[in-house]
């Protein structure tokens, strides 16, 4: 039981947009005034992103080191070619940043070098046992899987393995699914091969709507995110008691610093805080075991 | 090269077997396989009769524990590692690693196969499986290109079986959580995605609606054929545009590459479809086998008949086909 009442830590997890590279830096140049801790560099997403190469992420690492946060560069969440394999290998032996593993494939490079590392969310714990062969490989901190509820995640953190900490995904337009084939170059008829960067003209991702008009997803290259945009903001207070020790908030195109504000407010205790005015829907669903897009919460923004 | 066959029922399991499948997957009834499925699925009373059916025939059985066990529910999950060995099943198909080396350190001599559920897409994650559970099979997520499967082939410590025939999975297997979104259900949780209980279906003005979990899938127009209303399946509208945003009804078929997985030493072909019909898998095994054995023992005279064709797009989904992820303009 690592369980501390202290406030938790908060993280910038990975861009999971393809943005101009101007946009990314002038973003990053902002995060560095933000009141968060930890944050997680690196594409993830599709590996024919290049607007920014590994060296560059790891400049930005550099940055945020030398302004007193934790830098950590993710590997991509869906390994399919040998140039994938290759950017994983160079992320994995970066030599001096902590690597966040998004496959098991990166768990596997990451052990054999005795690099302690964090487990991503898309390692599927959803239980202690398989926390526990995460940690001996050298997890150092994991993620739940976003559908885990409250209930899984705090049984896990309460046997979980000495010295691991949690960090849960607390804000942002969930991972839902990733594919082999791109979604955005589909709706342009392009094939993935041939997607013209097309990812580029969606700073957010590309809205996904039912035929009755209701939002319902995001495309976002090879990923699907969902629609609404997950916050445990009005629960943080079940977060802290389980034992997180890290909350993440997933960038987005708009009000990210205001949002990181609130965030840590609230994860000092502050009462009534909430997500800034003019927010989008957002849900909660997963926290609470029922369907993802729910809102429990009765506090709309 | 085996060829493995579904089977969500007796029937079906007869029917692979007495159609030459090499290899027959089935699971329990309940959440601990992916195919969690009203009506479906073995008690130990049929599963014993199954295996016993299938060494009297020379087949092997393999049972589906491919979903991933939560804190609540963790000891459902390990006990039926317990009765998968005790049935005297020839393999496991595990996803969650927690279960893996349970399996392993509880059942030494149970063989563990790596579930597709288990999102394992390069050579690297592959053997991190066999490194710490003796994983000896991994069955590949239908994403890799015909030369990416080649690629991890050659350097995977494990057998590999690859998706042959039946329905496309559009996401990565394992990584997908679309359903549950909806619904508060999927596959690794809870074993079925899109589950019928959240299908609702309404007829308003000579349309008829699709809805899971209350959110409209698709609409269909007279003298169009209504599909199931599986979540990656539907018809959605971005920008202006209504289309199948994530894939049209299609089924996997790759007799066509069969000669080049032989080439690349595929251990195994696997067949979709546990919540199919014994005819279709007495259909897709039928063709299957032929297909198989022409192929291995003629490889340079192999040729896709159109019989074979005919038949299997008599029981397609959409009645079309396409070989998805192997060939890369899909994507």
């Amino acid at each position: 039981m690592t369980a501390s009442r202290r406030a938790p830590r908060l993280s910038l997890g990975p861009l999971t947009y393809y943005w101009p590279r101007e946009r990314v830096m002038a973003f990053y140049e902002q995060a560095l005034s933000w009141p968060v801790d930890i944050v997680y560099l690196g594409e993830t997403v599709c590996s024919r992103r290049h607007e920014l190469r590994l060296a560059d992420w790891i400049a930005l690492a550099e940055r945020f080191e030398a302004a007193g946060k934790e830098a950590v560069l993710s590997t991509c969440e869906l390994i399919e070619s040998d140039a994938d394999l290759r950017l994983m290998r160079s992320v994995v032996g970066n030599g001096r940043f902590r690597v966040e593993a998004n496959d098991m494939g990166a768990v596997r490079l990451l052990s054999e070098r005795s690099l302690p590392f964090v487990a991503g969310p898309f390692l599927n714990v959803y239980n202690t046992q398989a926390l526990e062969i995460l940690a001996e490989a050298g997890a150092v901190r994991w993620l739940p899987p976003v559908d885990l509820p409250a209930a899984g995640v705090r049984e896990i953190v309460r046997n979980a393995p000495a010295g691991i900490d949690t960090e849960i995904f607390a804000y942002g337009r969930l991972p839902l699914a990733v594919s082999a084939r791109c979604f955005t170059a589909r709706y342009h008829n392009l094939t993935k091969d041939h997607c013209d960067y097309r990812c580029l003209d969606d700073p957010d991702g590309m809205a996904l709507r039912t035929q009755d008009g209701e939002p319902f997803l995001v495309l976002n290259g090879v990923q699907t995110q969902s629609g609404r945009v997950m916050s445990l903001l009005p629960w943080l207070g079940d977060c802290i008691a389980l034992g997180a020790g890290v909350l993440r908030l997933s960038p987005r195109a708009a009000q990210m610093g205001p949002v990181m504000e609130a965030f840590a407010r609230a994860a000092r205790g502050e009462a009534e805080v909430h997500l800034p005015e003019g927010h989008d829907p957002t849900c909660d669903g997963y926290w609470h075991g029922r369907a993802g897009m729910d809102l429990v919460a009765a506090q709309a923004p | 090269m085996r060829l493995v066959c579904p089977a969500g029922t007796p029937p079906s399991l007869k029917a692979a077997v007495d159609c030459g499948a090499d290899d027959v997957y089935l699971g329990f009834k309940g959440e601990t396989n992916a195919r969690n499925f009203a009506g479906l699925n073995f008690d130990d009373a049929s599963i014993r009769n199954g295996i016993g059916y299938a060494h009297d025939h020379g087949a092997k059985v393999l049972v589906a524990l491919n979903t991933f066990p939560q804190p609540g529910t963790w000891p459902r999950w390990q006990e039926a590692v317990d009765r998968a060995a005790a049935l005297g099943a020839d393999a496991i198909i595990v996803a969650d690693t927690g279960l893996m080396r349970y399996a392993a350190r509880t059942h030494p001599g149970l063989r563990i196969h790596l579930s597709v559920q288990g999102s394992a897409t390069s050579h690297e994650a592959i053997n991190f499986y066999h490194e710490h559970f003796g994983v000896a099979r991994a069955v590949l997520p239908r994403v890799l290109s015909i030369e990416q499967v080649e690629k991890v082939l050659e350097r995977a410590q494990v057998e590999v079986e690859v998706f042959g025939f039946g329905s496309l999975s559009i996401m990565v297997e394992g990584r997908c959580v679309l359903s549950s979104y909806a619904t508060g259900e999927s596959p690794n949780t809870h074993g079925g995605c899109s589950p019928a209980k959240a299908v609702r279906w309404l007829e308003k003005d000579g349309t008829l609606e699709s809805r899971l979990g209350g959110v409209l899938i698709d609409r269909f127009g007279a003298g169009e054929n209504p599909g199931y209303p599986t979540l990656c399946r539907g018809r959605f509208v971005v920008n202006d545009d209504v289309y199948y945003a994530f894939e049209e009804p299609t089924s996997l078929n790759t007799l066509e590459l069969l000669p080049k997985f032989h080439a690349m030493g595929v251990a195994a072909v696997k067949i979709e479809g546990r919540q199919r019909s014994p005819r279709y898998v007495e259909t897709v095994t039928r063709v299957w086998r032929e297909a198989i054995d022409e192929c291995t023992s003629q490889p340079q005279r192999y040729r896709v008949r159109p019989a074979w064709q005919e038949a299997l797009a008599g029981i397609s989904e959409g009645r079309q086909c396409t070989l998805g992820a192997y060939h890369r303009p899909w994507k």
